[in-house]
């Protein structure tokens, strides 16, 4: 081809260059302008014309993190004197809980939502993909009947939109107390992510040579002891993909949680939304709550880059 | 012949006489996840189709009084949810096409020689990776209509994306497209690479132009593989609920997902709301034996 390649051709190559170099920027601006608004104080982040250059501060993490409520002592100038830093940029500089002479600071509904969220995410996925790794093995190397039908079973638990099992499930909980629960919550996303890391694993225990398991037992091994030292190292690469993928969609899901969770076990998803509800939001804190929830996502599809095209196309496409 | 060996060995031997026999084995690993299933995904299914026979309400102690068909009936016939259908095929029209033509067009130039193209691609795949729920709320920022950034970069003004009636759910699905172009880039630019490239040297000798060379060698080459894109895409947005939910609440961009949401949980029409859930399950499971009989159909290639 570079052989045949014309003066034209390069000139359009770099045109594509350009062009490509154009769209990313546009894809990733929303994210860029998410995440630079965390970190600018509260009278910048809805400016018109919007602010682009500013001083970065950490203010909207701490305001993130702790809410003020009122107290009935007022607090005099040497308490604020004496309060720490963080307190005293909850309360809007300092200005304020002088003037006013009360308040107390207190630990806001965010900390509580995400540590629910890595609850949640982190058991759900070990479940799912524990539970999917012994099961993909036993449909990849045994004869299962009715083998293709029960893949489809499967994988069809997987598609059904979140509202229409929530319905019955919500009625089911309520009767036995599990809504509102981590434990409700954890069920609910080992059973979604099951489908997936059943049908993932599957493909990847489909490629480790069946000879492996063969040799092993020829060499006096039982299918157990060659399961768990031959085949299981050889899928780690295929068990922490599937992991990752799992996580990301208990970590990011909103539906069940919307619907099952209010309060002891609410998740991120559905607790940032609600922030914007009354009043005025403040768009740098909102800004600051989704930039954390974002980050271990971001980081993760770097990690994932190589497995993407797989785990998207439920292990259709391997490449 | 040394396969057969290997499973005489296999069942006979000591070490598997000593273990479990494969057939226990084999049940031992798929049972659980099938009974997990059906326990947690099936059974409530039967459940709620227990209750959309009923005038059942959730929010009430009254108990639930047999209908029979009444709920299908109502429902078939209540103008306000054909439009939720028709707002749904809108929407997923609109979104899934957007998404072709953006994730196909970004793949077709990202299919060459160019520097830092792995790191381009990982940046561009980023937003299918997000929470619907958040992007909804953070594109809310950025449609806003006094200090967004999108009627500042484009110049509108005070253009209401998401409150005006007719622009909301284009609003929605150009967020739609965005997030997920790239789950269409990311599967086109697989179908773009596995092209072989001594066709296109063929199709240079025979001074083939740029757009034969496209229809004749590269589109049709990559069809299977957009197909599946296209009917993944459309089941999902077909399911679209939190993205429509936390971006706007114009009627005109209530989607059905969004409808039965608000059935069941605002409205507390328990019974009803199974009802329309039931005939939810049966588009999504059609759609659904489409894309897995279209993915064997590219496998087995």
């Amino acid at each position: 081809m570079a052989a045949v390649r014309t003066s034209s051709e390069i000139g359009f190559n770099r045109i594509a260059i350009v062009a490509v170099l154009v769209v990313t920027i546009i894809f990733l601006a929303p994210i860029y302008w998410i995440a630079s608004t965390a970190f600018k104080p509260r009278n910048l982040a809805t400016t018109i014309p919007p602010t682009v250059v500013f001083q970065p501060e950490i203010s909207p993490f701490v305001k993130l993190f702790a809410k003020r409520s009122q107290m009935r002592n007022p607090a005099s100038p040497e308490e604020y004197a004496a309060a720490p830093w963080w307190e005293r940029v909850v309360f809007d500089g300092g200005e304020k809980i002088v003037r006013d002479g009360k308040g107390q600071v207190q630990w806001s509904g965010y900390p509580s939502r995400f540590l629910n969220s890595l609850i949640v995410a982190i058991t759900s996925t070990v479940l799912a993909v524990g539970m999917g790794t012994f099961t993909a093995y036993g449909f990849s190397r045994f004869k299962v009947k009715g083998e293709a039908d029960l893949l489809f079973f499967i994988l069809s638990t997987r598609m059904l939109p979140p509202v229409v099992v929530a319905i019955p499930m919500f009625l089911m909980y309520r009767a036995v107390g599990l809504n509102d629960t981590h434990v409700g919550l954890i069920i609910l996303y080992t059973a979604f992510n099951l489908s997936f890391s059943v049908w993932l694993m599957k493909g990847f225990m489909d490629e480790i040579p069946k000879e492996y398991e063969e040799a092993a037992l020829v060499d006096g091994y039982t299918r157990m002891e060659a399961f768990f030292r031959i085949v299981l190292p050889e899928a780690a690469t295929g068990i922490a993909a599937t992991a990752v993928f799992c996580f990301i969609t208990a970590w990011n899901e909103y539906a069940f949680a919307l619907i099952m969770t209010s309060r002891r076990a609410q998740t991120a998803p559905p607790f940032i939304p609600s922030q914007v509800g009354s009043g005025l939001p403040d768009w740098s804190v909102i800004a600051a709550g989704t930039f954390l929830f974002l980050l271990p996502v971001a980081i993760f599809t770097f990690l994932l880059r190589n497995h993407l095209l797989r785990g998207m196309s439920f292990g259709a496409i391997r490449k | 012949m040394a396969t057969t060996m290997i499973t005489t060995l296999d069942r006979s031997s000591r070490a598997a006489a000593r273990g479990l026999s494969d057939i226990s084995i084999r049940n031992l690993f798929i049972i659980p996840t099938v009974l997990f299933l059906i326990v947690f995904n099936i059974f409530p299914l039967i459940y709620s189709l227990g209750y959309s026979f009923t005038d059942f309400r959730a929010s009430t102690n009254a108990s639930a009084n047999f209908v029979g068909l009444q709920n299908y009936r109502d429902l078939l016939n209540d103008p306000y949810v054909w439009s939720n259908f028709a707002i749904t095929a809108k929407y997923v029209i609109i979104s899934v096409a957007g998404q072709l033509l953006v994730g196909f067009g970004v793949a077709m130039l990202l299919n060459r020689d160019i520097p830092l193209k792995g790191l381009l691609t990982t940046l561009l795949l980023l937003p299918m990776m997000l929470s619907m729920a958040v992007v909804g709320l953070f594109w809310k920022l950025l449609y806003d209509p006094s200090f967004g950034i999108i009627n500042y970069a484009l110049g509108l003004g005070t253009f209401e994306w998401l409150s005006d009636p007719k622009m909301a759910l284009y609003a929605v699905a150009l967020t739609d497209i965005w997030m997920w172009s790239p789950f269409v880039m990311l599967l086109s630019l697989a179908g773009l690479s596995a092209v072989p490239k001594h066709l296109y040297e063929a199709a240079a000798i025979d001074r083939a132009g740029p757009f034969y060379t496209f229809f004749r060698i590269t589109l049709p080459l990559v069809a299977p593989i957009l197909m599946i894109a296209v009917i993944f895409r459309t089941m999902e947005a077909f399911k679209t609920f939190d993205l429509a939910y936390i971006l706007t609440t114009q009627p005109t961009a209530e989607l059905i997902s969004i409808r039965l949401y608000k059935m069941a949980f605002q409205e507390w029409q328990t019974g009803r709301s199974c009802a329309l859930a039931y005939i939810v399950l049966i588009m999504v499971l059609a759609i659904t034996n489409i894309y897995v009989k279209y993915l064997n159909k590219v496998k087995e290639r």
